[in-house]
């Protein structure tokens, strides 16, 4: 056997130099950022955020709960129908990928809004952010958000740089349990049915005039007692696909 | 995905279920002659001949338990919920026997003899051989029960009638075991029993009368009992007929849900991740056999459907549409409608394009899609929804475009086309 032959063969070996059709030929670029244009049309890139618009943002933020949302999504455990159809025959493992995707994507931060609400307001809606209501059975958004409320790795959110359009349509979904999210019972519904009306109102106004800054923080910043409160969001529940 | 816990739940269940099984065995060993060894063969056989017929597909809701039901299906008749047919005593089908699921399977009876609605598609199922119904049932009753209680129908009258099903009946289910054609490949045989029985492809692609029955064993498409999208002809080369295609090319659309030339959405691809994709390299082919034999050619359509000459009015119309399509659709599908092979679907000589029922193209513009994720194609690229960004009246011209643009050949499409093409069932 030549040794020509044998280089050949080897070379065959390697996939991808071999592979005539395909992206490559092509001249289409075999990533992610093709292969998500879809969800661009709606999630545009950070330039183009618009405040009140009702498109969250989904670059930056932590891959598990990104992925979280896009199994409920197409599982029917929140309800929105232009995703379900996009998402209802990806696999897991797609939807992982392209979770994580969006979580390294930068993104450009809304700039803070001066919320118009009277010191009393800010006094409760701190209380709330920081310290809780033991009586209500309240923890801190602080405790699980994160200090500096950016989030925690890999599943809770950020609650910094969103429109008050878009985090008032959440705590309405929470507490009306209607088509959106809450049909499923977890923390964020039973917490946002313990808040009276007057204060979702004041955090969905208070929340947006804060400026972004840091980074979210590590896993071990959930203690476990609040981990196991939303057990059924952090532990990705059973699939059955 | 699975986490330590529900392993281990399934572990458990997995041995009692064996140590039930076991008890049933005994009981049964007077009657059963098959060893033990090949009732796991059985049940490994079950297993595949269940995705064949993607009885999983109907008795799931989204994200719901497998097999456990509660899944609604819309129709004309009204709203059918399908049954948990897990081996739970109380809710699912725990207390059946062989006879009670041949029953159901092969003659549509439920155990207590009440006619089942064809929403359950016995009419294909009932080709199902003995043994391979023996094997899905050996495989459902292999499962963990799941106790689960699901919603009635809700059948608007007067189809909530028994007598009124006795009748139908009477007049349109044949009943029968699928009878091979002596004079035929056993490929093509093969073929033919998974299409028209187990694959149950009759029960979208055919058209349905006003009692939901197919109006015929001939694939010739029809607009879904119930759901939103029109299943193409399998015979007319106009249509998905694929009588001019290697049968290499009907393998890689059905087992991976695109090929070079078409792409798979709405219900058919779904048909492809739950069920197509999971079949054998063989019985794959054998489907690609028959539905090539299926095909009729393209004799007719050979002769080349004259281009009238397009009135200024048209044309101006068209000339819209080509906005709309250099704007939005142009970065995928190509200057020339040429998309790119396996990735974005070419619009150009697209049949499911220029069909006469542009029902999927509108749909396909207003929700978009991903073709499903498969082995074959684990990373699909997507068309963007367009529902919320741009007006009926700029759809109804961009489709009305690419069925006449690049040498295609379509009925123009209005407004109201657009409008009456919304629904789904999320
Ligand atoms: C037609 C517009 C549209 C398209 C296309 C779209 N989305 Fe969305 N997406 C939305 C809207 C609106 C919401 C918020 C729904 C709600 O409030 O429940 C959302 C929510 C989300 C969320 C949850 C965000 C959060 O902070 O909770 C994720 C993740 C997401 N989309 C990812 C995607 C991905 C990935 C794609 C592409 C496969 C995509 N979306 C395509 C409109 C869209
Ligand atoms: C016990 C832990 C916990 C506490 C306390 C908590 N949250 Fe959450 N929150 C979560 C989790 C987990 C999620 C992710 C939900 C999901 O995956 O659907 C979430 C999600 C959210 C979101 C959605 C963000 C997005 O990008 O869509 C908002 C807004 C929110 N929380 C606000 C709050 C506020 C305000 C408080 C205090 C009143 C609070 N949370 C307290 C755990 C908590
Ligand atoms: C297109 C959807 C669909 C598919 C596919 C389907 N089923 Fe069903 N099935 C139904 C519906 C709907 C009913 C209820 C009919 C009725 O109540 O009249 C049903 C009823 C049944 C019943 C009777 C249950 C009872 O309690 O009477 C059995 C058994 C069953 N299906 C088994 C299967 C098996 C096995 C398969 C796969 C080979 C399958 N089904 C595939 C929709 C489906
Ligand atoms: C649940 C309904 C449903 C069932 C069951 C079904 N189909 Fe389809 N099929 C459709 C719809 C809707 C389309 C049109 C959408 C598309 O082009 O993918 C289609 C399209 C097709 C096409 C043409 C695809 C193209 O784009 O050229 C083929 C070939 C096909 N089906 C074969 C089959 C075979 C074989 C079976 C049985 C194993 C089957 N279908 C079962 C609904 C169904
Ligand atoms: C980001 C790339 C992209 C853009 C932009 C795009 N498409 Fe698509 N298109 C696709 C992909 C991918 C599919 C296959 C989707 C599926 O299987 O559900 C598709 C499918 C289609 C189909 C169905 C073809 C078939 O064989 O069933 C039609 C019709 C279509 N596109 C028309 C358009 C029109 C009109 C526009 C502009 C308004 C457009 N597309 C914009 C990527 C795109």
């Amino acid at each position: 056997m030549s040794m020509k032959f044998f280089a050949f063969i080897l070379l065959a070996m390697i996939p991808g130099l071999t592979s005539a059709a395909g992206p490559a030929s092509s001249g289409l670029s075999d990533t992610l950022e093709e292969r998500v244009k879809p969800c661009i049309i709606c999630h545009r890139d950070a330039d183009r955020i618009d405040r009140d618009a009702y498109f969250p943002r989904i670059a930056g933020k932590p891959a598990g709960y990104l992925f979280n949302q896009l199994r409920n999504f197409r599982d029917g455990r929140r309800y929105y129908q232009p995703m379900a159809i996009l998402l209802e025959n990806m696999s897991d493992d797609y939807m992982r990928e392209i979770a994580e995707y969006f979580a390294a994507q930068p993104y450009a931060y809304l700039e803070p809004v001066a919320p118009a609400l009277t010191p009393d307001e800010i006094k409760s809606v701190e209380t709330l952010m920081y310290s809780g209501d033991p009586e209500r059975d309240l923890p801190a958004c602080g405790a699980c958000h994160g200090k500096t409320l950016m989030g925690v790795q890999p599943a809770i959110p950020g609650l910094l740089g969103l429109p008050h359009a878009y985090l008032a349509a959440q705590f309405g979904g929470w507490r009306n349990g209607g088509i959106m999210r809450g049909q499923i019972p977890d923390c964020m519904s039973e917490i946002a049915k313990k808040l009276t009306q007057e204060e979702v109102n004041a955090l969905v106004q208070w929340l947006p005039g804060l400026p972004v800054s840091g980074q979210s923080a590590a896993a071990d910043a959930l203690t476990p007692e609040l981990a196991q409160r939303c057990r059924t969001i952090l532990s990705g529940k059973e699939v059955t696909r | 995905m699975r986490n330590s816990n529900t392993t281990r739940l399934a572990g458990i269940g997995r041995i009692i279920v064996c140590v039930i099984g076991g008890l049933l065995s005994l009981a049964h060993m007077a009657s059963a002659q098959t060893p033990a060894d090949s009732d796991t063969d059985q049940v490994r056989r079950g297993e595949y001949l269940a995705r064949a017929g993607n009885c999983m597909g109907c008795h799931t809701t989204r994200g719901g338990e497998p097999y456990a039901g509660g899944r609604k299906l819309n129709t004309p008749f009204g709203q059918f919920v399908t049954p948990n047919i897990t081996p739970d005593k109380e809710t699912g089908i725990g207390g059946w026997s062989d006879e009670d699921f041949w029953q159901a399977l092969h003659y549509g009876k439920s155990k207590d003899g009440r006619n089942l609605y064809p929403a359950f598609p016995y009419t294909e199922y009932t080709k199902i051989t003995r043994p391979d119904a023996d094997a899905i049932f050996a495989y459902l009753r292999s499962l963990p029960p799941v106790a689960q209680t699901n919603p009635p129908h809700k059948i608007s009258p007067p189809y909530d009638n028994q007598t009124l099903l006795y009748l139908w009946r009477k007049w349109y289910f044949n009943e029968g075991v699928y009878q091979p054609d002596k004079s035929k490949s056993d490929e093509w045989n093969r073929g033919n029993y998974l299409v028209q029985g187990l694959g149950h492809c009759n029960a979208c692609h055919t058209p349905r009368n006003v009692w939901g029955a197919s109006q015929d064993d001939k694939l010739t498409g029809g607009k879904i009992m119930g759901s939103y999208w029109y299943a193409p002809s399998l015979i007319s080369p106009r249509e998905a007929g694929v009588s001019e295609w290697p049968v290499e090319d009907i393998v890689e659309l059905l087992s991976t849900g695109i090929n070079g030339h078409a792409v798979t959405s709405g219900s058919m691809a779904t048909i492809v991740r739950q069920s197509l994709q999971y079949l054998s390299d063989d019985d794959i082919r054998s489907i690609a056999v028959y539905l090539q034999s299926l095909g009729e050619k393209k004799d007719n359509a050979k002769a080349p459907r004259k281009a009238r000459k397009m009135p200024e009015q048209v044309r101006q119309y068209l000339a819209l549409g080509q906005e709309v399509y250099e704007k939005h659709c142009q970065d995928c599908h190509g200057q020339s409608g040429e998309g790119v092979p396996k990735i974005y679907p070419p619009l150009a000589g697209n049949r499911s394009v220029t069909m006469s029922s542009p029902l999927n193209t509108i749909r396909s513009v207003l929700y978009g899609g991903y073709p499903p994720a498969t082995a074959g194609n684990p990373r699909p690229y997507g068309m963007p929804p367009y529902q919320h960004f741009i007006r009926d009246t700029e759809i109804a011209q961009v489709v009305s475009y690419i069925r006449n643009a690049w040498g295609n050949l379509g009925s123009l499409v209005s407004p109201e086309d657009v409008d009456n093409s919304r629904g789904s069932e999320f």
